[in-house]
């Protein structure tokens, strides 16, 4: 199993290099590069010892008990990339891609980051690999995830705050490009999602894919059976993208990705590029956008810096063509709701982007039966968002 | 010949190519801003249909953008805006944005639209020649000529390709960036200039990061047209009685073209 986009990047419709003339010659170099990292095994067994003994792979694969019984229905597993390095499933990415950016002799790397997770491995495997970290951020976002801010600073990257646009995820992500765009020779782009042209979604799906395999092989360990659904949240939607990619031939498995909803489909506040977007091209690839009629980019609202993202990665847009993922939204108080629950029931403080997809999993597992089983991607952990929490009034006690 | 052909033929010396955001700092701005720069001796201009997340513009073309939007302007009102300038002024009008805002309209109902306000092409930076094949079907249908871009980092064969799908001129970037005022141009513009001229014999114009008569002058010796966009949309954002500015600079860039002439 190893389904790949066409040559130009294309999955369906959707993908492409939709991007100035002054990088086609960089992605092509970074296509070719990667591709034969792909198939070297030196290559693929640094990644994998770096995985094991610096990021913490193997995680586990837990069965929430008390959540699930407090429910009522289907049996909840978490993949527990919470419990990573750096506390979230980015670093997986971050690593592979840190990697190639060695092979390629690049000395300096750039980022971007909306919640700062991305920018915090970032910073992390650049302090690996000794090369130098730019971090480009909303300055929105710089304020709402400070203590992530501080991890890079200590890590040694230097953050920029972004002050164009909105000033989240997206227009860090434009600054980022421009930065690229401007010292190409010299930099890697360090994408931290499945979006962007090709071969970043392909690439950073390859370096996710490890969350889909070890879960896909603990929960036959666990249960003789493969699960009934896959969920996980979708922003960009790499940690979806990791653990979907290797259940897509497994036709009984249900695949549900869960996006922002922010304060509601209708408030328009929201960051649901598939349930609520259409076709278009932004940041360098065709996908589902959120976009007002003339095809200006609208802005979003989550309340999780991570998922507040206008866009989707291409293979998304593609799975929810051809029907294999659904997609759905969550409102913030449903994830608010599910981030208490989580941490009272089962002492794990979730990150609000994963309390996106526990709450949907809460809904479905009352629907189901017992011997029914849902694993959800638990992609990090809240102790980023322990700020925003603390400035809410308590959902649930 | 087309109008933007006949621009190119039998010059004595580079042709002066500006740029304005549509809608700024006010549409009435854009409309008084062309007649102007035809007045100073414009050879072609571009009308900025404003994204709102321009990838390849520098801090003045995006706040230029960011203003025109907040002000209301639409694709449909920049192409009723360059139907109003296309009845004052006889230069060759291009149309230059990201590819998103065409793709939402349509590509074709674009062209055809573009090409009855009396548009004669269109730059969408975001766009290589790998992913152009609809939009060029679509202005090949409209007598709109579609042009692109060639970067310092384009390989032979790419920018072979580019040389040969480019119609009007060939757009040569003259920097490894975004656009935007610089003080000093790269070296070795003369290098990828006859790295060019060796593979094509098209119109050449050169664009990003001039933004000076010297610089202007310096680059003229090589190519057969400069393109200046940001130092004109700074002034006309910045200074409050915008027009004497931007005609004195225009005409001051003109005069150094006029006087380098060509080594061709």
């Amino acid at each position: 199993m190893d389904m790949m986009p066409d040559e130009r990047g294309y999955y369906g419709e959707f993908g492409g290099r939709f991007v100035p003339e002054v990088l086609i010659p960089a992605l092509e170099e970074l296509t070719e590069a990667y591709c034969g990292a792909r198939e070297d095994p030196a290559f693929q067994e640094e990644f994998y010892h770096l995985s094991r003994h610096w990021s913490g792979r193997p995680t586990p694969l837990y069965e929430a008990k008390r959540l699930s019984e407090l429910q009522g229905g289907a049996c909840i597993y978490l993949k527990r990339e919470d419990l990573l390095h750096t506390g979230a499933h980015k670093i997986n990415n971050a690593l592979g891609q840190g990697l190639l950016a060695k092979r390629l002799g690049k000395k300096r790397l750039v980022a971007e980051t909306g919640a700062g997770q991305h920018g915090v491995a970032a910073a992390a495997v650049s302090a690996l690999l000794g090369l130098e970290c730019v971090v480009y951020m909303g300055e929105e976002d710089v304020h709402r995830q400070a203590p992530n801010v501080f991890r890079m600073r200590l890590l040694g990257a230097e953050v920029k705050a972004v002050t164009c646009g909105a000033r989240t995820l997206k227009d860090a992500v434009n600054e980022a490009f421009r930065d690229w765009v401007t010292n190409v020779q010299s930099t890697y782009y360090l994408l931290g999602s499945v979006v962007g042209p090709h071969p970043y979604p392909l690439m950073v799906r390859d370096f996710q894919a490890v969350i889909g395999r070890e879960a896909r092989e603990q929960i036959l360990g666990a249960r003789g059976a493969l699960p009934d659904y896959v969920l996980a949240c979708v922003g960009g939607g790499s940690n979806a993208m990791g653990i979907f990619y290797p259940f897509l031939n497994d036709p009984q498995v249900k695949l549900i990705g869960v996006e922002a909803g922010g304060q509601g489909l209708e408030s328009n506040k929201h960051a649901a590029s598939l349930t609520a977007g259409k076709v278009g091209v932004l940041q360098g690839a065709k996908s589902f956008l959120l976009q007002d009629e003339d095809g200006q980019i609208l802005s979003t609202h989550s309340i999780s810096a991570g998922l507040d993202y206008p866009g989707v990665g291409p293979e998304h847009s593609f799975l929810k063509d051809t029907g294999r993922a659904q997609y759905v939204a969550v409102e913030d108080r449903y994830a608010l709701e599910a981030f208490h629950l989580l941490s009272r029931t089962e002492g794990i403080i979730p990150a609000l982007e994963p309390a996106h997809a526990i709450a949907h999993a809460l809904k479905l597992a009352g629907s189901l039966k017992r011997e029914q089983v849902i694993v959800v991607n638990l992609s990090g952990r809240g102790d980023k968002d322990m700020d925003i929490i603390s400035k809410m009034p308590e959902v649930g006690s | 010949m087309t109008r933007l052909a006949s621009v190119f033929a039998g010059r004595d010396h580079a042709a002066l190519i500006a740029f304005v955001t549509v809608g700024y700092p006010t549409v009435e701005a854009t409309l008084e801003a062309v007649p102007l720069l035809e007045k100073c001796g414009v050879d072609v201009v571009e009308l900025g249909i404003p994204f709102s997340d321009p990838m390849a513009d520098g801090v003045t073309i995006q706040q230029a953008s960011y203003k025109a939007l907040q002000n209301g302007i639409t694709p449909a009102k920049c192409l009723e805006t360059a139907r109003l300038i296309r009845q004052k002024v006889d230069i060759p009008l291009l149309f230059m944005t990201y590819y998103n805002p065409v793709f939402r309209y349509g590509l074709d109902l674009f062209c055809a639209d573009s090409s009855c306000a009396g548009i004669d092409g269109l730059i969408i930076p975001d766009l290589p020649l790998d992913e152009a094949g609809l939009l060029e079907k679509a202005t090949l249908g409209y007598n709109l000529d579609l042009i692109f871009l060639i970067a310092p980092t384009s390989p032979e064969h790419r920018i072979k390709e580019i040389a040969q799908r480019s119609r009007g001129f060939i757009y040569l970037v003259s920097v490894t960036g975004i656009t935007g005022m610089r003080k000093n141009l790269p070296l070795g513009l003369n290098r990828l200039v006859s790295k060019v001229r060796r593979l094509s014999a098209k119109p050449l114009c050169m664009g990003f990061g001039i933004s000076t008569p010297e610089q202007a002058a310096e680059v003229a010796v090589s190519v057969d047209g400069v393109i200046i966009g940001s130092s004109i949309v700074h002034l006309m954002g910045s200074e409050k009685d915008w027009k004497p500015a931007v005609f004195e600079f225009i005409c001051s860039v003109k005069k150094a073209l006029v006087e380098t002439g060509t080594l061709l």
